[in-house]
Order: C-alpha cells, then sequence, then structure tokens
C-alpha cells in the first residue's frame, strides 16, 4: 500500500498509509487526514487511489497546494513526490507490490472509475505464489495397519486430508496441517479410538507411534524422519 | 406457514476474521427451516463494511420471511410460471439495497459502504440462487464441484474478455474490485437462477477469503472429505484459509441435501399440484 509521510521542518510527524479510496487532507476533524493548522483549510485536499494510482486534487484552498515546488488543481502522483500544505510536508511513497497484499483492503466498486489497468495485465506482477504451501512444513508421515486383511500396509499421508474407515459406517479423516497432523471424526456413531480412548468432537494432534482404531481395524501413525 | 425444510436439509455456518484483519466485515444467516442461506462481505471505512454486510443479512432474512408467510415461495406466478421465491428474491435484494444506500447517504460514517451479497432459497426440489459482487455459490453433486455463481468482478470480465488467463488471475492485485455491489448505488443489478436440487447434493456459499485463500481443487476434496458432517467441512474449510494464511475474513455455510423437499409434501397442500 502506498503511503505519506507528513513532516514539518524536516521532522517526521506521522506516517500514513493510504487505506481508503479517497483520504481527504484537512484542518477540519472530520478528514481522514486532520491537519490542525490555521494555514491549511478546513477541506484542503483530498487523495484519491485507485488500483495502484494515486491522485491528488486540491479542494480550491485558501493557500493552495504545492508538488514540488509547483502549485497544482489536480495531480497524478509518483513515487517520491512532496505534497506541500503551508508548512507541511508530505511525502509519496509506492510501497513495493510485493508488501501490499496483507493490509490491503483494496475492494471497492469500480464501476464508475476509468480502468487503466489493462497493460498492467500483462505484468508479471504478483510473483510470489500464494497458494505454495511452505516448502516442508510438516515431517512426512504415515499409517500402518496393525488387524484386518491388509496387516502391514503403509498408507502414506501425502496429502492435505486422507479419509479412514468405511462410508455409511464410520468415517475419520488426518488432516496435514503446518503444526501437525490432525485425527477427526466424520460420520458414524461410534467414535475412533486413540490409544485406546474414544476421542470426542474435538480434531484430536498425532503424536509419533499413536495407535488408531477406526471400523474394528487397528493402526499406527508414525513420522517418517 | 410453508412446511420446515429442516428434515430435507442440514446447514452449517462458519464465520472467521481470518489472521491479518482486526475485524469481521462479512455476515452470515442460515435457517435450515426456512430453506434460506445469506452470505454477506461489507466494505466500506472504519465499522461501516461491518454495518452493510449484516443489515444485508438481517434485512434480507427477516424480509424474505415476512414475504413468504403471505405467499408460499414455491408457488407459481401465473405470468412467468416461475416460483414467486424468484421474483421475490431480486425484489427484497433491491429494497435492501436502498436501505443499505439511504443510510449511507443520511450518515456520514457510513459514506461508500457496501457489501456483497449471494442468498439461496430452498423450495420444492429446486434453489434460486441471487447474487451480486464476488461472494460465490458452489455445488458438489456426485463428485463434480463447480460454481454456481460467476463474480461481478473487475478480474471475471478480464477473464470472460480473454485479457488475461485463469492462472495469471490467481496472482492479479485486482482480485478485490467488484463490478457491482449491495448500498453502493440507488438502484443494483442482482442476478438470479434456478437450478433443480438433488439428494445428497452440497451446497458451499463463501466470500472472496475463502476461495483467495483454498484453490478450488482443495474446497472440492475437504467438502467430499467431510461430507458426511457439513458443520466439520465448514470449520475444515476455515482452518485450511489460515493455515494458508487467513488474509482476509472468511466466511462459509454449508448445505447438504438429505432428502427431496417437494412443496406438495404436506398432504393438504396436495391439491395445489393439480393446478400446476
Amino acid at each position: 500500500m502506498a503511503k505519506l509521510v507528513l513532516s514539518m521542518d524536516g521532522l517526521v510527524l506521522k506516517e500514513i498509509p493510504l487505506r481508503k479510496e479517497r483520504m481527504s487532507i484537512g484542518r477540519k476533524a472530520h478528514n481522514d487526514i486532520q491537519i490542525d493548522n490555521m494555514a491549511i483549510s478546513g477541506e484542503h485536499a483530498a487523495v484519491v487511489t485507485i488500483l495502484n494510482d494515486s491522485f491528488l486534487e486540491d479542494l480550491n484552498s485558501t493557500n493552495g497546494t504545492m508538488v514540488n515546488g509547483q502549485p497544482i488543481k489536480k495531480h497524478f502522483l509518483k513515487d517520491g513526490d512532496v505534497i506541500e500544505l503551508g508548512k507541511y510536508k508530505m511525502k509519496y511513497l509506492l510501497a513495493p507490490p510485493s508488501q501490499e497484499k496483507a493490509d490491503y483492503d483494496g475492494r471497492m466498486p469500480v464501476d464508475t472509475i476509468p480502468v487503466p489497468e489493462v497493460s498492467k495485465a500483462s505484468d508479471p506482477v504478483g510473483s510470489a505464489p500464494r497458494f505454495e504451501l511452505p516448502s516442508s512444513p510438516v515431517p512426512p508421515a504415515a499409517i500402518q495397519l496393525l488387524s484386518g486383511s491388509n496387516t502391514g500396509r503403509e498408507l502414506q499421508l501425502t496429502k492435505t486430508l486422507t479419509t479412514l474407515g468405511k462410508p455409511g459406517v464410520q468415517v475419520a479423516v488426518i488432516a496435514r496441517r503446518p503444526h501437525g497432523y490432525f485425527l477427526t471424526h466424520v460420520e458414524g456413531a461410534t467414535f475412533p479410538l486413540l490409544n485406546g480412548k474414544a476421542i470426542d468432537a474435538q480434531a484430536r494432534r498425532l503424536e509419533d507411534h499413536d495407535v488408531i482404531e477406526i471400523a474394528g481395524v487397528k493402526m499406527e501413525f508414525f513420522l517418517k524422519v | 406457514m410453508p412446511t420446515s425444510l429442516s428434515g430435507a436439509l442440514e446447514v452449517a455456518v462458519q464465520t472467521d476474521p481470518g489472521l491479518v484483519r482486526g475485524h469481521n466485515e462479512d455476515a452470515v444467516f442460515a435457517d435450515a427451516g426456512r430453506g434460506l442461506a445469506i452470505l454477506a462481505d461489507g466494505m466500506g471505512g472504519y465499522s461501516a463494511g461491518e454495518v452493510a454486510s449484516s443489515m444485508a443479512t438481517k434485512l434480507l432474512s427477516s424480509r424474505l420471511e415476512a414475504a413468504f408467510k403471505s405467499v408460499p415461495p414455491h408457488k407459481r406466478d401465473g405470468r412467468t410460471g416461475q416460483p414467486f421465491a424468484h421474483s421475490c428474491l431480486v425484489q427484497q435484494i433491491a429494497a435492501v439495497n436502498t436501505a443499505i444506500y439511504r443510510a449511507a447517504e443520511s450518515q456520514v460514517q457510513f459514506v461508500g459502504m457496501g457489501t456483497t451479497l449471494v442468498a439461496v432459497v430452498f423450495c420444492d426440489n429446486k434453489l434460486i440462487v441471487a447474487h451480486v459482487g464476488d461472494s460465490r455459490l458452489y455445488c458438489l453433486r456426485s463428485g463434480s464441484f463447480a460454481a454456481m455463481t460467476r463474480d461481478h468482478s473487475l478480474l471475471q470480465e478480464q477473464i470472460d474478455s480473454g485479457l488475461i488467463s485463469v492462472e495469471e488471475a490467481r496472482h492479479s492485485i485486482n482480485k478485490n474490485l467488484v463490478t457491482r455491489a449491495v448500498g453502493v448505488d440507488p438502484e443494483v443489478d442482482v442476478e438470479s437462477h434456478l437450478y433443480p436440487v438433488q439428494p445428497g447434493d452440497l451446497y458451499l456459499l463463501c466470500s472472496d477469503g475463502l476461495y483467495d485463500m483454498v484453490d478450488d481443487l482443495e474446497i472440492h476434496r475437504t467438502l467430499e472429505t467431510y461430507g458426511a458432517n457439513p458443520d466439520l467441512a465448514a470449520r475444515q474449510l476455515i482452518r485450511t484459509a489460515n493455515d494458508n494464511g487467513g488474509e482476509d475474513n472468511v466466511s462459509v455455510v454449508v448445505v447438504k441435501v438429505l432428502r427431496e423437499f417437494p412443496a406438495g409434501s404436506a398432504c393438504w397442500w396436495k391439491p395445489w399440484s393439480w393446478f400446476r
């Protein structure tokens, strides 16, 4: 998200992220950015941000608005521009795109706004892949069947969700999450046994060598490290 | 009073602020008995987003309830042949739009607020879905999983016009720009459709906080795995969104269709079926 750094006489007073589509600047209290100084008009100027572009507009203020030493009425802000209102300076800084995801609440209706992003669409923006899991969030794990006709068989827990049991009779799921493996009862009147004790409706974190019993079949959970 | 659908539908609702946002601007409403599910994702500064989304769910649910008391939702319109719920849903969303728009106009702290909306009415073995913005309805039926709504968003328009591919869209920074919303203009353009429903169907209403963090394949798998238990499915979806970063508020409504729910099932309504 782009921001304005407010300063006076070289002293930084405040950093103001441009969170809203329109941020008003003025002396009166209802402004998004209030500067309580007599040289500033009640409603002095406004910054309108559309997508990654911000425009500064002077709202017919008494003492005017300058950008980089030039008086302006309307101005398309560029990274590093210095806005001057009276004795106050505001530096416009464009954040690198990779950092703006987290707190960017840019959702807004756009039907009335001219849309300049056509050329941007082909840029390789947002290079940080969002759907990739951290490289090795949890150690690999598996379960080995200890009873039943498939005794000895191993089942690798490579998927995020692994279903165990018989549909319609008793089903449980092992979910692989960033901080471990969790067993949850999904279906059936009987709950799975974990080390001989029935679990309740809550998800239970599995520890190395835990023994699970589902639909009459025993199995051991173990980490592969 | 229409017959209760509580034996035919199982409904689970979950909403969570996520891991990054300070407050939750999503609002959800669901009532299995009345066959109603509504999800709204508010926008606007300060607390205005929350106000808009909760106004949308509360107003729409109470208005629909009142309307269906006088006219049963499945009653066919003599002119269009559509069930009453279809036109009613569109009309009531328009009324909710007016209410939010007026509130935003009259109080300075609410200026610019609005909300997305997806609402589903189940009646007579059918569902009617209406939506505005980028909150979605998905359906899982006998193994196939698909979105039943198309986002009213800049991104969807770009995809439709071939400017960018679905793959590129994932990384677009313009994810959150909606082209339609409730409460931002005096008029609202509501998209609505009617679909037949089958026992075993799973429906998911969700805000963009879910599908931005969890890809469709993963949502599909989660619904399939936890399908027997909608409440667990809903919780797991929220958990996965938060495990993947939880960058936005995330809300889901999961509806499982347990059996058929024909409108004539109550014996004293049987005669109506002759006139259809």
